[in-house]
Parts: structure tokens; sequence; C-alpha cells
């Protein structure tokens, strides 16, 4: 079970097709699955990016950011995950809202596709716009295309699109009087605020896909917990998606970063070809 | 040779050997050794097995208390299991977990006039497990007459392994549905190593497997499939949901979401499940703490105190708002923390949690109670006192003071009912409202003891077989039933 059936990789994005079948079955837009690469593995969420109920597989793009992600990077075509969970979270909120934009960076990028493909299916024109700091960092776009009516891009270097972010793309459209009924943003915790900060002044509904740290995935141990609107919730029951003008910033980076100082020490190490070392023994 | 009374009376309680403070407070090894055989022996001759049996209805399952324990007086181990396991079928686990100062051993005649004086119903019971699982001398019953009628178990806690051991033997064909990637529940998850070795849960685990229980891990009803998919899709004749309590709660002040509060339910996992004792050659990492506070008084807050001290903390301290004998922890953990140097601040509840700009605790602010009239439990209310706030500095904060009942199958299931808190209604047997689905434990009574959960499994196992029996002719009940 589990069995890595497909994998391919765009720069630090890999695009991993999992056997899954329940889970193919049973998967709605915006949910996500809790991964464990081996049996000694951390328990990391992951969007789902796309499904296939005939094949009954499954489809994540994993960021390489650390020991975990790397870990999973490192396995071939074959190897099987040693647990995958899911699907967790409540799905996208999916209606017809007129117009909806969707902005994804780095593995947003393939995560915001099942959510335009099931806005576009409710009757929404649908709008991506995708930010990649270099053009060849972009993928899955062949698929982002037939689900959208449009997709634009942003890079840091120009080399595709506008030159920028996807928040200079909106501010662009916005300006022009674009008008925008929803917006949904999945991707790194500063671009999901920047992003929001662009729509809040023109008041524009603002859905964000929080990846807040996560053990269990059924709200028994509070770790993904993250303040919106001055109230405490949990990522993975209560969401992942957010008022993203709502949401305490500092605090869920803040709280994102708690093991920076023992991932870094393990993944220099291990992404060095050495043996992981101890750290704080006890 | 038959002892007198008087001769039975004249031994005195044999304690286990216990590795000492100072060696275990470094280790995640066991705290008690377990009785040697001649210990064991001379144990049960302290029983009177007197006529009244008192030890028996403390039990909330029954166990026939004196027949197993004059079984182990005559060195016949693997009988006094067997014995056992009639009406519990994890006594290696209930040995160890269970708060038997207010059950068989709390109202043993021996402990009228000092509870320390009573039979140890609870250290036997775990010698004798532990004998025959060591010597491999369980029994694997011959299943006969599989009557080909499926029942989905969703958990596998101590109420789900109950549940799914007594309907295998009855010939159903039993599927256990298990959120994690690792079985037992609780037992796995929450219960540190050093209080009940994992090993002991696996070995439970397997003989389920053995007896022809499936295990679905990495599965979440509720998400994965609905309660009415598992009917309708799945094919099942019966549901029983055990999935315990849940939500986490945390205290209602400023400061909760700083890094380095955690919820038990979180740090607990960390540890136990994902053993981040182990880390790195475990990827999850745990922040070790150097001052740790524990919020609560109860067997999982002397969990995370007695796991911060083995992670390498300085000094632990329990922040409990009422005092030492109100405290809802087994006696042996308290007095196992307080050996190990863990600091009780009793009558103390927290009022605000401080941090740093960066995001980490740095402390806390608490208010001094004092004890009023009695509430509706019975016990002394706890009052704040005016003024009386003090503070000390902590890295870490752990909160253990209980949880709410986790909504994933209520919420995906409208047609069950459930009570004002969200726990789901069942009647005395674990049936629910809703047609040939059964609930048990937490997720019915709200945090209790693995001992309850198993006696609700217990009976929800036979609603389950009187209510299947009435629907289908096939169903055959052995005699042993």
């Amino acid at each position: 079970m589990y069995e890595l059936v497909e994998k391919s990789e765009v720069f630090n994005v890999h695009e991993m097709v999992i056997d899954a079948p329940e889970i193919a079955h049973s998967i709605e837009a915006g949910q996500f699955v809790i991964v464990m690469g081996s049996e000694n593995s951390e328990r990391i969420p992951l969007t789902v990016s796309d499904w296939n109920t005939d094949t009954g597989t499954i489809t994540l793009y994993v960021l390489e950011t650390g020991m975990s992600t790397l870990e999973l990077a490192r396995m071939k075509v074959g190897d099987s995950l040693y647990a995958v969970t899911g699907p967790l979270g409540s799905p996208s909120e999916i209606r017809d809202y007129g117009t909806v934009v969707l902005g994804g960076g780095c593995y947003g990028i393939g995560a915001i596709y099942p959510i335009a493909k099931a806005c576009r299916e409710a009757g929404n024109k649908v709008i991506s716009i995708i930010e990649a700091r270099y053009s060849f960092m972009f993928y899955h776009e062949k698929e982002l295309h037939a689900a959208c009516d449009q997709v634009l891009y942003a890079t840091s270097d120009g080399s595709k699109g506008k030159k920028g972010k996807v928040e200079d793309v909106i501010t662009e459209m916005l300006e022009k009087g674009v008008k925008i009924d929803q917006a949904f943003f999945i991707g790194c915790t500063q671009m999901l605020e920047r992003c929001s900060e662009a729509t809040r002044p023109y008041n524009i509904p603002t859905k964000v896909a929080l990846n807040s740290i996560m053990l269990d995935g059924t709200g028994m141990c509070g770790a993904c917990r993250v303040s919106v609107g001055g109230e405490t919730k949990f990522a993975c029951v209560d969401g992942p998606e957010f008022d993203g003008h709502k949401v305490d910033w500092k605090e869920l980076d803040q709280r994102k970063s708690a093991y920076t100082e023992q991932e870094t020490v393990v993944y220099q190490s291990y992404s060095h070809g050495g043996e992981v070392p101890k750290v704080g023994s006890a | 040779m038959e002892l007198t009374a008087k001769e039975r009376m004249a031994i005195e309680r044999h304690g286990m050997a216990e590795q000492p403070p100072d060696l275990r407070n470094r280790n995640f090894e066991e705290v008690p050794y377990g009785y040697t055989p001649e210990e064991a022996v001379a144990e049960a001759q302290r029983c009177l097995s007197c006529k009244k049996m008192p030890c028996v209805s403390g039990c909330p399952v029954e166990v026939p208390i004196p027949e197993f324990i004059a079984l182990v007086a005559e060195k016949k181990f693997a009988e006094a299991a067997r014995v056992i396991k009639t009406k519990n079928v994890l006594p290696a686990v209930c040995g160890r977990v269970c708060p038997q100062e207010t059950q068989c051993e709390g109202v043993c005649v021996r402990g009228k006039k000092d509870i320390k004086e009573a039979v140890a119903v609870g250290n036997l019971e775990r010698f004798v497990a532990d004998y025959e699982r060591e010597n491999n001398l369980a029994e694997v019953p011959e299943i006969k007459n599989k009557n080909g009628l499926k029942v989905a178990v969703i958990g596998s806690g101590p109420s789900g392994l109950t549940v799914a051991g007594d309907l295998i033997k009855l010939g159903y064909e039993v599927t256990i549905y298990e959120a994690f990637h690792r079985g037992g529940g609780v037992l796995v998850y929450g219960i540190p190593e050093f209080r009940l070795p994992k090993k002991i849960v696996e070995s439970e685990i397997s003989a389920l497997e053995d007896l022809g229980v499936k295990i679905y891990y990495n599965s979440v009803i509720g998400r994965l499939h609905k309660v009415d998919d598992l009917f309708n899709v799945l094919g099942f004749n019966a549901v029983y949901i055990g999935v315990g309590a849940g939500l986490p709660i945390f205290l209602n002040i400023p400061g909760n979401n700083f890094n380095g509060v955690f919820s038990a339910n979180e740090y607990l996992t960390r540890s136990n499940l994902m053993k981040s004792y182990l880390f790195p050659q475990y990827r999850t990492p745990m922040i070790i703490g150097k001052k740790v506070a524990v919020l609560g008084g109860g067997n999982v807050a002397m969990d995370s105190a007695r796991t911060a001290i083995r992670l390498g903390a300085e000094k632990v301290t329990i922040v409990y708002r009422r005092a030492r004998e109100q405290m809802p922890a087994r006696a042996a953990e308290a007095h196992h923390a307080e050996e190990e140097k863990i600091e009780f601040r009793l009558l103390s509840s927290p009022v605000e949690i401080f941090g740093n700009d960066e995001g980490w605790v740095t402390g806390m602010k608490c208010q001094r109670y004092e004890l009023g009239e009695p509430d509706e439990s019975g016990r002394q209310r706890p009052v704040p006192i005016e003024d009386s706030f003090f503070e000390f500095d902590c890295d870490q904060v752990l909160v253990s003071i209980g949880g709410e009942a986790n909504p994933l199958i209520t919420k995906t299931t409208p047609d069950m009912k459930t009570n004002k808190w969200g726990y789901i209604e069942t009647d005395d047997w674990g049936r629910t409202s809703k047609k040939l689905v059964y609930a048990g434990g937490d997720i019915v009574t709200g945090a209790a003891t693995v001992i309850s959960a198993m006696g609700a499994g217990r009976m929800a196992a036979k609603a389950i077989h009187e209510d299947l029996m009435k629907e289908s002719d096939e169903t055959v009940t052995p005699d042993w039933w």
C-alpha cells in the first residue's frame, strides 16, 4: 500500500503519485493528507493536488524544505510510503461566486489545481495566478490552463509574466477595476499574508490554506492551533482554510519556526550524506 | 498446605522492587520490575478468600479476583491468567494502569484500616499476565462457526480492542479502523513507556490479529468513510465507535499560543507514539524545557511531568487548583512523581502565560486558591484568594486539564444523538440512537479510565451480539458466552 507509482521533479518541488485508492475515492478539493516516509519519520501534512479514481492514485507536490521532505524526495518509484492518512481537513467551500482568483506559490502551484477545477465546475470564472523566482520553476501548467479561464504568471526576474509576485498581479487587476468575488491562496506564510493584504483594501473575501505544524491531524493534539479573529482554531479540523484578513500572521510564523534549530542540525547532516548526529542527548 | 486466616493476616504486603528515582528519571524503562514468582505466591497467600468478595464488585469488569489469586497461591499462574481473561482481555495493561486504590484494593477487607494493607491485586494481575506472555502460555481459542456477519470497530484503544476480542471469538468478522499508524490508542500515544511498555500493547494486538481481527491503520472514519458508508458501501452489519475523547482544552487565559505551550496530548504523542525521546533517529523533534510547568492533577499531568524530567528538565512543577488529596491521579503515579522530585504547587491556578518577542514562553502568573464549600462532585470547591498572585519563570507549559468531544464522526453522522457537550448518547449497553451503531469509552463518558472503557466495550459486544442474533438466524452463541 502507498506505493510511489510516479515521480518527477521541477527544481526543488517533487511530484509524487501515490497508490491510495480509498483516499482517491473520498477526497475533495482543499483537503490534505498526513504522510510518513518511513517508520521513523515525522508526520507531515501535505495538500493533495490531484487524484484519479480510475487508477486509485493521489498526487502530492512536495517542496523540499527540511529533513522529512528530503526523505520523501529521495524515495524512488516502487518504494512505498510508511503511512498516508487522509483525507483530512474540511474541504474548500465551493459555490458559484462569480469570478474566483486563485493564487499559488511553490507547492501551492499544484495545490490550487483541484480548487480551480471545482470552482469552474460550479460555474465560476476562474483566474489563477502563479509565482516563482524563475520561469523554469513552474510545473503542472498544462493541467492548470485546462482548468482555468486564465492563468497569469509572476516571476522575480521577469522571465515570465509580470516581474514581481502574485499580489502585484492582483493589485494591478484591482486597480484596473477587475471584479473579483472570491480569492483563494496557497503557499508559504509570507505569500499568504502579502496576498491577503492586497485584497483587504478592496474587501474581497479571501481564503488562505494554512499549513501549521501538525501531528495527528484529527484535532487531538492542538499543535496546529492558529489565532483567527482573536479565536484559537485548529487548522487540521477547523481549517485548513481561514479568512486571510483575520489570521494572526506573526504568531503563525513564530509557531511554524518552533523546531527550526533541531531541523537545521539534522537536515544539514543528512543532506550532506552523513550519518544523522545525536543532538541534545539527555 | 492450607494457611489459617491468622497466618495469612501475619504476612505483610509485598511491594514491587522499583528502579530508584535518581536512576529512572534519566530513562524511559518501566519503573516497577514486577514480582518474582515467590513474591507473587506470598502476596497471594495474604488473600482471605472472604465470602463477600467486595473486590469483585469493586472491579468495573468484575474480574473473579479471589479465584485467580487462589490459583497464584497454588503456583498455577497460567490458569490464573485464563481466569482473569474471562472478564478482562488486557490484564497486563490493567495491572499497570487501573486505579486499584479506588476499585478492587479500595474495598479489600484487609485494607479497611489502611489502604496500604490491601491485597496487591494490581501487582498480582500484572504478574500473571506478564508470566503468561513471557512464557508464551496464552491459549489461542479455536473459533468455530464463523457466522458471516461483519462488524466495524472504530478506534483501537482499550474499548475497541475489547469489542474486537469478544466478537471475533463469537464468530464475527471484525475490522478495526485506526486513525494512527499504530494500534492501541491512548495506550500507545498517551501512556508513557515507563508506565506501560509498548511491547505489551503490541503483543495484545498481535494476539487479536492471530484470532483473525483485521486492522486498517491510517484510517480516519468520518473523513475516509462515513459511518453510513461502513454499512452501505463496505457491507458491515454493525459499527462500534470507540474513538476516545479528542480535542484538548486550553485555559482561557492570555499567552496560550506561545511556543513552548503544549497540550499534554501533543507532548505525550510526540514522546510516546513518535518516540521523539529518540530524536534524531526518530525524526519527530521535541522542545526540551529546562523549567517546565504542568497544569492539572490527573494521570496525564503526572505522565507529562515525569516525561519532562526524563527528557532532561531541571525543574518540573505541577500547578493544580485543588489540594493534594483531591488529585484525580492514581496514587502510585503521584507518589512516583514526588519521588522523582517533581514539585507540586497546590491550590494555585494560572491567570496568564508570559512570553518574549520571539513568541517563546518565559513564565506564568498564578493565583492562590483555598478550599471552600463542597461542589456537586462532593469535592471542596477551590475558591480564589484575592490579591494572592505570584509569578515564576518557566520555558515550557504542558496543559493537562482535560478535553472535549471530537466531532469528526458525530458531525458526519447527523442522525446519531449527542448530548450538549457533543458526547454520544447511549443506553446502558452502548446502543446509540442510530440502529446497529454502538459506542463506548471516552467518546460517551468524557475522559475516564482504561478499565471503564473496556467495561463499556464488553457491554457493547453483548448488545451487538444480541441485536444481530435477532436480525439473523445464522448466529449461534457458543456455550462459554
